[in-house]
């Protein structure tokens, strides 16, 4: 009866196993996350990456020995027939001295490199491109206080060079990540943090808000654009002209129309309307067009998405602040062709 | 004395107590070891808005009026001497005498209340400094309303009993560890405010402000 | 005792039930009041585990509706409330009560009504906690403004009310006035502090049951070492508590009085109250594990039939884990832009945690070594606890490299290790001293089959749960997140599978224990051969503990008391020993002498009622119900005080 039933366990076991492999054997084709932390592509994301991977592989055997260990001593002394009772050994001060010690030398090994990586990594370098950003309940807002340019979600930086974010919150607790450039910085409001970002090659980086920051947390992304010294000297000055007159009679003129009427309590279009910069705003739209994602980054940029935004914005980032306006579809319409003029 | 403590042990423990203290002395060391973090975090809390620049004052530490609550502290500071004079008076039997210091000691920790609700009475009406002015402010009331609570609770406790000796013709050699107990809890928060007044008032009084 | 005393007495006739309804509401026993901590913490555990499916239902699709975003935020914010202050804790407490007396010869603790009082203070908290969703219907509840900031969608409705929904540190200024204008957090605020006033109390009562009450010749280093643990975490919740309490008050007069510590507007510093909650936050983490590697600490030996490799080592490290426990908060803001000194302090505090914590397992890996293992349900699940918490102990390594956690904090990865920890950890242990300690307060044995059943189902869902977390972590799926991204819905249905698969091995427990407590195997007086003094009594346990109090002679009493050894220092047991236990155990039925307990008393119950009155006054506090709650709160506490202060521990006799 019993050895059976030990045999059924035994077999549901190995059945499980079977399961878990061939699971993970499908699994190995899955691509990687945008978000992934593991691919770094700049130099501090890269310093990062070396010292996790170490320290990785240390924790990995002594994973492997403790676990093999126990695995070892369940085989060895499990109780059986006619196995002698065990004498009654009460400590070994030898022992104790050594597993305090060899951990301890292990741990100071792993300190070393810890340390110098905090003192290279938190403080920024003189001469990086300085960069502030603003965390605001559900996107992130970038200044460049060098060229007088401001956007939103997506941060155009110069690559192959240092960019020194200077971060604060308009509201609650944000924490910019780009996991591809550096790991994550808090916006606390009303103080300021820093953090170092470098991207080796010109690209785009995904990014999230990772600190809990409402409603709308994980909606809350963020993405930086490195370009070339050239691409980014254009988009500089591209970004410092205001936008152009819509046509008469052209339906972006009727979009301007609704933007005046219905969307200037909190957004700014250079030079229909200035909202100063630190009353409470959404996202400067003069340049609207020359970003890919909307609602801070919930969508990608497209007719229908954006349409859908515009619609019912509380319907795809709940809690939004840009409140369900009850634009007609006409209104909808012309506001987009007036947005699509904001290159 | 020793004796005292042995009669108030708890009847149903016939084993021995390891330490020599009494279980309720022992649970008062305890509890009063939690209340030191319980200021030590106000102090701290308050101290760390001290250097800093609000947009709406005053700062607690721009009206603190030094002269007026030195007294009150020297008032708290002499409470305990009449309440070791009360535990020295029970320990003689001499009942009377306890009652007398108990009450006085109950009278100069309120004359200390008082003091407190005249200060906060003067930086709410005079000086405009409220519970939502600043988190400095915020965090002197909270901080010196906490003490001052801790300070009312143990008024009640010296009056209950006085009390119970006036109804009962005297405390017993059972209650007389209560009195011992609430000796501890009362210098406990007079040292406190000793560290109150140190710490909080006279380092951080900003001179001539006032 | 003195007239007065019985004069006082007649205003509530004692209650004098020694069985049923009345009896569980009244008694100051500390094993009552242990079980009436293990059922609702298990209770509780049953909620939260749901709370827990719930999320992992709405996590199966990357971009699943099956819960609201505002539901969402509620969910896991309560479960991590629910399985931290109201599972883990009182299960802990649980067997404390039971056992702190039992293992140190004792007949009850210092203070046994006390020990009732935060018993009910601790269910009222619970109750009151989660009587915020109540509240989410009654709009405009009594002069404050509810809603949530912003526009939501009118689908977006939340059916789970006013759950608190700022995560269950409630950084500020997110869980402020401003940005969660509902009442939710003022409940998890309040009902916390209600909570914390029942630890604070268990902690004094027990630490100085710990150091008056030890039975004669129970020196310090012959104490079992979970009573170890029991007294470090005492310590540990002593010092902590008051911080934490600081913190929720600075929150709630924030909220309610119109303070600003936290607001950055008016320079408030949000940051500090995460020091505030960390420094108590941290220690919390060994409140909460500490007791489990007691528990395991005691079940190893047994199973193993060999003292406890190193014990002085075992104790010093667990309380150096806990003076460590202290110093490295800090670790919690490595990304919240503390100074790099800060950041190098804590990293190496952080660092140094883990040899205390190394030198335990190896301790318990050294008892198991050339030992006689009986691998019954409660070894299972030590050596659950051992191999699962090693993992965890090995990822808390790699965040102690700070630059790494700039990477992992406030992902899945951190997720996985905690819940390595505090799952594969505190509950595992926890669990397997239940499956040990049934007997004793059962008299049976749970069902060792279904408890090898239960384990092994435990151990492949919780390891497919919680082991492809380190891995979304590390592919950036932040926690916390309503939405993730596509290509990590693989991962995340094999974790909600192994999330049920966790549930149907609490339905396994479920039925075991049921069946066992009615038709297990009587279990004797020692059914596990086992060595410390709470076996030397009958099961279940008499009321009165032991009939006569033992005298201790070393540590490991009891099985001394059986066993002898040989030139070679194997264990021969003594001729006399079954007839010792035969001995001890009719003593234990048939006390040769009666013994005095404690009488049972309305004042704990009564007393603990006064807490959320107040705290639903404080709440309310704009309306005069508020203030009339209020006052009535002080009222019914202060009316029990003088009844409790009156009424003597024990009736004359």
């Amino acid at each position: 009866m019993l050895p059976t039933r030990r045999k059924k366990l035994g077999r549901l076991l190995v059945l499980t196993a079977l399961a878990i492999s061939l699971a993970s054997c499908s699994i190995i084709g899955i691509p990687d996350s945008p978000l992934n932390s593991l691919d770094p592509q700049g130099p501090f994301a890269e310093r990062i990456d070396n010292l996790f991977w170490p320290v990785f592989w240390v924790a990995t055997v002594v994973f492997v020995l403790v676990e093999g260990a126990m695995v070892v001593s369940l085989f060895l002394f499990r109780d059986r027939p006619g196995r002698k009772e065990p004498r009654q050994i009460h400590g070994n001060n030898k022992l104790e001295i050594m597993w305090t010690i060899i951990p301890a030398v292990i741990l100071a090994s792993i300190a070393i490199p810890t340390v110098r990586g905090i003192t290279d990594l938190t403080e920024c370098g003189a001469d990086a491109y300085p960069i502030q950003v603003i965390g605001h309940q559900w996107w992130f807002e970038y200044r460049y206080p060098q060229e007088e340019v401001v956007t939103g979600t997506e941060l155009v930086m110069p690559a192959g060079r240092e960019v020194c974010a200077t971060m604060t919150s308009e509201d609650v607790l944000h924490n910019f990540w780009i996991p591809a450039l550096n790991g994550k910085r808090y916006l606390v409001p009303g103080q300021e943090t820093q953090l170092r970002l470098e991207a080796f090659e010109p690209g785009t980086f995904i990014g999230q808000c990772a600190e809990f920051c409402g409603l709308s947390h994980s909606l809350m992304r963020a993405r930086a654009v490195a370009l070339t010294e050239d691409e980014f000297a254009s988009w500089v000055s591209s970004q410092q002209e205001p936008a152009a007159q819509p046509a008469e009679g052209s339906e972006a003129a009727a979009g301007l129309e609704v933007f005046l009427n219905r969307c200037t309590q909190c957004h700014t279009v250079d030079p229909f309307n200035v909202v100063a910069l630190d009353e409470f705003s959404g996202p400067d739209l003069t340049h609207f067009m020359s970003r890919d994602t909307i609602a801070g980054g919930a969508l990608e940029y497209s007719r229908e998405n954006l349409t859908r935004w515009l619609a019912n914005p509380p319907e795809v980032k709940p809690g939004s602040y840009m409140p369900d306006l009850g634009l007609t579809q006409e209104e909808i319409d012309s506001l987009i062709a007036f947005l699509e003029t904001l290159e | 004395m020793t004796a005292a403590a042995h009669e108030a042990q708890s009847p149903h423990q016939d084993l021995h107590e390891s330490t020599g203290v009494e279980n309720r002395k022992l649970a008062m060391w305890a509890f009063l070891s939690s209340e030191f973090l319980f200021f030590g975090a106000l102090i701290t809390n308050y101290l760390l808005y001290v250097g800093r620049e609000f947009a709406s004052g005053p700062k607690p530490s721009e009206i603190y009026d030094i002269p007026f609550t030195s007294v009150s502290s020297f008032v708290l500071l002499m409470s305990s001497l009449t309440m070791v004079l009360a535990h020295n008076a029970l320990s003689r039997g001499d009942q009377g005498a306890t009652r007398t210091w108990l009450l006085a000691t109950a009278m100069l920790g309120s004359v200390f209340l008082a003091g407190q609700v005249f200060e906060f009475t003067e930086f709410i009406t005079l000086e405009n400094m409220t519970l939502a002015t600043n988190p400095s402010a915020s965090a002197f009331y909270v901080l010196t309303g906490f003490h001052g609570t801790h300070v009312a609770i143990g008024v009640i406790m010296l009056l209950s009993l006085f009390g119970l000796s006036k109804r009962m013709g005297g405390l017993t050699n059972r209650q007389f560890l209560n009195l011992e107990l609430v000796g501890l809890y009362w210098h406990f928060v007079d040292i406190i405010w000793i560290v109150i007044f140190t710490v909080v008032y006279l380092l951080t009084a900003v001179p001539g402000a006032s | 005792m003195t007239t007065a005393a019985e004069k006082a007495t007649t205003i509530f006739r004692r209650p004098r039930a020694e069985t049923g309804f009345w009896s569980w509401l009244t008694t100051v026993d500390h094993k009552k009041i242990g079980i009436l901590y293990g059922y609702t913490a298990f209770i509780f555990f049953v909620i939260g585990g749901a709370e827990a499916l719930l999320l992992r239902i709405h996590l199966a699709s990357a971009e699943s509706n099956v819960l609201s975003a505002a539901d969402y935020n509620g969910l896991f914010t309560t479960h991590g409330l629910t399985m931290i202050f109201l599972v883990v804790m009182p299960m802990s407490a649980a067997f404390m009560n039971y056992l702190l007396p039992l293992m140190i010869g004792a007949r009850d603790v210092a203070f046994p009504r006390l020990n009732a009082l935060s018993y009910w203070i601790f269910l009222f908290g619970g109750i009151f906690l989660y009587s915020g969703l109540l509240f989410s219907a009654v709009a405009p509840p009594l002069g404050v403004v509810p809603g949530i900031p912003g526009n939501l969608d009118p689908s977006d409705a939340r059916s789970f009310g006013a759950l608190p929904d700022g995560g269950w540190f409630m950084y500020q200024p997110n869980a402020a006035q401003e940005f969660s204008p509902s009442l939710a957090i003022d409940f998890a605020a309040l009902g916390l502090q209600i909570l914390g006033v029942a630890s604070l109390i268990s902690a004094v009562n027990f630490i100085v049951t710990f150091f008056n009450l030890r039975a004669k010749g129970m020196r310090l280093l012959r104490v079992p070492v979970f009573i170890w643990m029991t007294v470090v975490v005492a310590f540990l919740l002593l010092f902590s508590l008051p911080i934490i309490a600081i913190a929720l008050f600075m929150v709630t007069f924030d909220r309610q009085f119109g303070t600003l510590f936290f607001d950055a507007t008016a320079g408030g510093d949000p940051i500090l109250w995460q020091h505030l909650f960390w420094l108590f936050g941290h220690p919390e983490v060994y409140i909460l594990i500490l007791p489990a590697m007691g528990i395991v600490s005691e079940i190893i030996p047994v199973f193993s039939r060999k003292p406890l490799f190193g014990y002085a080592a075992v104790v010093f490290a667990g309380a150096g884990i806990a003076f460590l426990g202290f110093g490295v908060w800090a670790h919690h803001m490595f990304s919240s832009g503390i100074t790099t000194v800060a950041q190098v302090g804590f990293g190496l505090t952080t660092m140094t945690i883990a040899i205390p914590t190394g030198v335990k397992i190896f301790n318990w890996m050294g008892t198991m070594w050339l030992g006689r293992l009986q691998l019954k349900t409660p070894m299972w699940f030590a050596i659950g606890f051992l191999t699962m918490f090693t993992i965890g102990g090995l990822s808390g390594v790699t965040h102690a490299v700070v630059p790494s956690d700039w990477q992992q904090t406030d992902t899945y990865y951190i997720v996985a290790h905690f819940h390595y920890v505090l799952f594969g950890g505190a509950i595992f242990g926890l669990f397997g001293g239940l499956y040990y300690w049934f007997p004793k307060f059962s008299g049976r044995m749970m069902n060792d089959r279904l408890g090898k059943v239960h384990f092994w189902l435990w151990m492949i869902g919780f390891n497919m749960t919680f082991a492809p977390m380190h891995w979304l972590g590390l592919q950036g799926m932040i926690r916390r997140t309503w939405r993730y991204d596509p290509s990590l819905e693989t991962w995340n249905r094999i974790v909600t599978v192994g999330a049920f698969i966790i549930a149907i091995g609490l339905l396994v427990f479920i039925f075991n224990f049921r069946t066992s407590k009615r038709r297990g195997e009587i279990a004797g007086m020692d059914p596990w051969d086992a060595r410390t003094l709470e076996w030397s009594i009958p099961n279940p346990t008499p009321a009165f503990n032991f009939a006569e109090v033992p005298i201790v002679h070393g540590l490991d009493e009891f099985w001394h008391q059986k066993y002898t050894e040989d030139k070679t220092g194997r264990p021969i047991r003594k001729p006399e020993a079954d007839e010792q236990v035969a001995r001890l155990e009719d003593i234990g039925i048939n006390p040769p002498e009666p013994v005095h307990l404690p009488n049972p008393s309305y004042f704990p119950i009564v007393m603990a009622a006064g807490l959320p009155l107040i705290a639903y006054g404080i709440i309310f506090h704009r309306s005069i119900a508020g203030k009339a709650l209020i006052v009535l709160g002080v009222v019914i506490a202060l009316a029990a005080l003088i009844g409790w202060g009156s009424e003597p521990l024990e009736e004359a006799h």
